[in-house]
């Protein structure tokens, strides 16, 4: 942390004529979060969620959480796969994942975003055992830190479009998620999370009360062969099931599904103010802020 | 891998530049243009460096083995370096602990029962106890100081030294008789810099005042550019001229030099290692932590807490053997570790004076020993030419207390108050005074029986520094005593810009600046 003053107060000036040696990063995909998955810092974190987060979530926008059923002959590490649109997505997840899962779980977070500084990067790690990875680059620490993790029992979320929605509708999903599950065995869980986009948008500071859903999917594995790319875009494929399912019926999704109808996450292929025309179905309803 | 020294440009963006100013530092922002000396990083130390005494008593330079010298029924006397060496003193053990266990173990195995130490001290004054036992370990003052075994040389002892003749020069060679009568001397150094050691060892620490005189004059320092240049010092001439003549005597002695490397201050102080645009958060704290607190601490509290710092040096060679071999590769390692090059000299050349030199272990560094710190040591640190021109000024910056230690610098007192009250002239005062502050009888009992410098320590002090004295157009101390300033000699000066600028009346407008980084220690190596 820089502090402001003069010297010595504050941090020296460099002399030109002085070349600066290669800065040793410390944040970003660099900032090392093992001290995050030890003993103490995880006793921390499962008092933080389950005595304040939950309960936080749960006053804000109580979630309703649909097909935790699916995940009943389930066991050991899992990927969790969701679609994301706002913030509120990790703690949200992370406060409706069930118990097997939610005290072992690091989610793998935007190093440039949730990492840049060193207090960002504690608190993030602290809070919500998050893993720093890059986004639009597949770098090689982070896959092999997150295969490690996943080798000790460590069940992942990841977020594959690399970002909160800019529009609300769904950005195609990259294929870290796949490639881990293709190179470890690891079951694949797709989650719909419902809502979250309205309760607070990107660009939006203070959130607005509606009505959130977690729908769990069918844990998905790779088949004999399959490689990352066909494998991603089934994740991506059943987590627009699950929307089609929250947004109609079990039975009008899975027949769509079958019939390769499904609508896609990512909206219609139009202009922008079509597109969000289509979000709202035509009715733009003002915001109404009840909380805090 | 430890960086070399390096020569800094100052721009705009260099931040202010630390000095030592005597028990507490400033933080001077000099001008643009201004280029600062910075010494070289520490060097590795040895591995292991009890099996590298071991190593080096068994393979000594152009000398049969120390085992092999050693035979029962003989006078084996072993002669170590003063409490002068190192500065600050360092952690224990202590580099002539190390190098005397190793020489004693194979004394015993040889049956050698007529063994006796002698601290080489000269003219300083006698060690403590304390001092002794911190050298030399608690094994070895035990086994040999309650049997009056460990001695100090008393240059005074009529009946303790020996004249030897003289050198080709018509200089007297008279040392400690027990050292000159042994069948074999061991002489063990710590080299801090290039001006310890060699010859000058036995033929100065081991010397009386008849014998000194001949090179601690004003002609020889005004001739010794610079004396830690051995090739092209006076000092360093006549000392070798009386090592040679000794050896021609008769008298045998095994030389023994180790190096140190420059890890001076324990890591509360690390900063005063670093370069300042490299201090991190900690150092900025330690520095702020360490300069606030000195600054609401009595001077006497200060002192006393600066000199119970040990430093971490660390030993990076020894050598044994014959003194001018071992000699010169002991000079090797000190320019390894503290050489600098530097191009061209500078009008004005800044410095940082320290709490501590050679001569005020454990008491405050009155005027006359600032002067010789500033004018003599620090301003000798060069090799080919002084840093800055001749005519040039230099500055430092110390308190300069008018302020003595009566038990360890009495003849100070006198020197300062009745000699630089006349003149300060070097050969003024060596012609008119020298004589009868060397042979008062008090100053004489204060140095055999007590903890005093010699009567006459404090003109050698003076004509240290009779170089820089001929050479400088003028010295401005930034921050002392004005009027302590003033017998010196000097010019006070409140701030450091205030001294630029009295500078310039000397050197003219737009000189060139060049500041000395210290600590730790460097030595320049300046072309012009």
């Amino acid at each position: 942390m820089r502090v402001r003053g003069a010297f010595p107060y504050g941090a020296p000036t460099w002399p030109g004529s002085v070349p600066r040696p290669p800065v040793e990063r410390r944040t970003g995909v660099d900032f090392e979060t093992d001290w995050a998955r030890r003993y103490p810092a995880r006793l921390a974190r499962a008092v933080f969620v389950d005595q304040v987060l939950r309960p936080v979530v749960r006053a804000l926008v109580p979630p309703h959480v649909h097909g935790v059923d699916r995940l009943e002959a389930l066991d050991g590490p899992v990927i969790f796969v969701a679609n994301h649109h706002s913030h509120l997505d990790t703690p949200l997840l992370l406060s409706a994942l069930p118990d097997r899962w939610r005290h072992k779980a690091v989610v793998a977070a935007a190093a440039d975003y949730f990492f840049d500084t060193r207090l960002k990067a504690t608190l993030s790690a602290l809070v919500l055992g998050a893993l720093p990875v890059e986004r639009g680059r597949a770098s090689r620490r982070p896959l092999d830190q997150s295969r490690a993790l996943l080798d000790d029992g460590w069940s992942i979320v990841i977020f594959p479009e690399g970002g909160r929605s800019p529009d609300g509708w769904g950005q195609p999903f990259r294929g870290g998620a796949a490639f881990l599950s293709v190179h470890t065995g690891a079951p694949v869980v797709p989650v719909h999370l419902d809502g979250t986009g309205r309760v607070l948008p990107k660009g939006a500071t203070r959130p607005t009360r509606d009505a959130v859903h977690v729908t769990f999917g069918s844990p998905l594995r790779p088949e004999e062969g399959e490689r990352t790319n066909p494998f991603a875009e089934r994740i991506e494929q059943a987590v627009s099931v699950l929307a089609d399912e929250r947004a109609t019926d079990w039975w009008t999704a899975r027949r769509r599904a079958a019939t390769r109808t499904t609508p896609s996450l990512a909206g219609p292929d139009a202009g922008a103010w079509r597109r969000s025309w289509a979000l709202e179905r035509g009715v733009r309803k003002r915001p109404v802020r009840t909380w805090p | 891998m430890p960086r070399p020294g390096f020569v800094l440009d100052v721009d705009r963006s260099t931040p202010p530049t630390l000095f030592w100013h005597g028990e507490g530092f400033r933080l001077e922002r000099l001008p643009t243009g201004s280029r600062v000396i910075y010494p070289p990083e520490p060097l590795d130390a040895l591995n292991d460096p009890d099996e590298a005494i071991r190593r080096a008593l068994l393979e000594p330079l152009d000398s049969e083995p120390l085992p092999a010298l050693l035979k029962p029924g003989m006078k084996l006397t072993i002669a170590f370096d003063d409490v002068s060496l190192p500065l600050p003193p360092m952690r224990q053990p202590d580099n002539r602990q190390r190098v005397i266990e190793a020489v004693l173990d194979m004394a015993a195995a040889a049956g050698v029962d007529d063994v006796q130490l002698i601290a080489a001290l000269a003219l300083h004054r006698r060690m403590t106890e304390s001092e002794l036992r911190h050298a030399l370990g608690d094994r070895i003052y035990d086994a040999f100081e309650p049997h009056g075994l460990l001695t100090q040389h008393d240059a005074e002892d009529p009946a303790g030294m020996l004249h030897l003749g003289t050198t080709d020069e018509g200089e007297d060679v008279e040392i400690n008789k027990r050292a000159a009568e042994s069948d074999l001397l061991v002489y063990v150094n710590i080299n801090l810099v290039a001006m310890d050691g060699g010859h000058k060892s036995v033929a100065t620490g081991l010397a009386s005042y008849k014998s000194l005189r001949h090179h601690h004059n004003v002609r020889t320092m005004q001739h010794s550019r610079s004396f830690m240049d051995q090739h092209r010092s006076e000092l360093h001439s006549s000392n070798w001229r009386m090592g040679r003549h000794l050896k021609a005597a008769g008298v045998k002695i095994f030389q023994i030099e180790t190096t140190l490397n420059t890890n001076t201050f324990p890591d509360q102080f690390a900063f005063l290692q670093k370069r300042e645009w490299e201090w991190k958060a900690r150092d900025r704290a330690s520095f702020l932590a360490v300069s606030k607190s000195l600054g609401r601490t009595p001077p006497r509290l200060a002192r006393r807490i600066f000199h119970s710092i040990n430093a971490p040096h660390e030993m990076t060679s020894v050598q044994a053997g014959e003194v001018e071999a071992v000699h010169a590769r002991t000079t090797e390692n000190v320019y390894r570790q503290q050489l600098v090059e530097v191009s061209g000299q500078t009008d004005i050349l800044t410095m940082g004076l320290p709490y501590i030199c050679p001569y005020n272990v454990n008491s405050v560094m009155n005027p006359i020993l600032v002067m010789c710190t500033g004018l003599g040591y620090f301003f000798n640190l060069y090799r080919n030419n002084p840093l800055v021109r001749p005519g040039g000024v230099l500055i430092l910056s110390h308190p300069t207390p008018w302020e003595f230690d009566p038990v360890f610098h009495p003849s100070y007192i006198d020197f300062f108050e009745q000699v630089l009250a006349e003149t300060t002239d070097p050969l003024e005062i060596e012609a008119k005074y020298e004589e009868s502050f060397a042979t008062d009888p008090w100053y004489i009992h204060l140095y055999r029986t007590g903890h005093a410098y010699h009567g006459v320590h404090p003109f050698y002090m003076w004509y240290w520094g009779a170089h820089a004295l001929d050479h400088l157009g003028g010295v401005i101390i930034v921050g002392g005593d004005p009027a302590a300033v003033r017998r010196l000699g000097f010019k006070p000066a409140s701030t450091m810009r205030d001294a630029l600028e009295m500078a310039t009346d000397v050197v003219g407008r737009d000189p060139s600046i060049t500041h000395l980084h210290c600590p730790p220690l460097l030595m320049a190596d300046v072309s012009v």
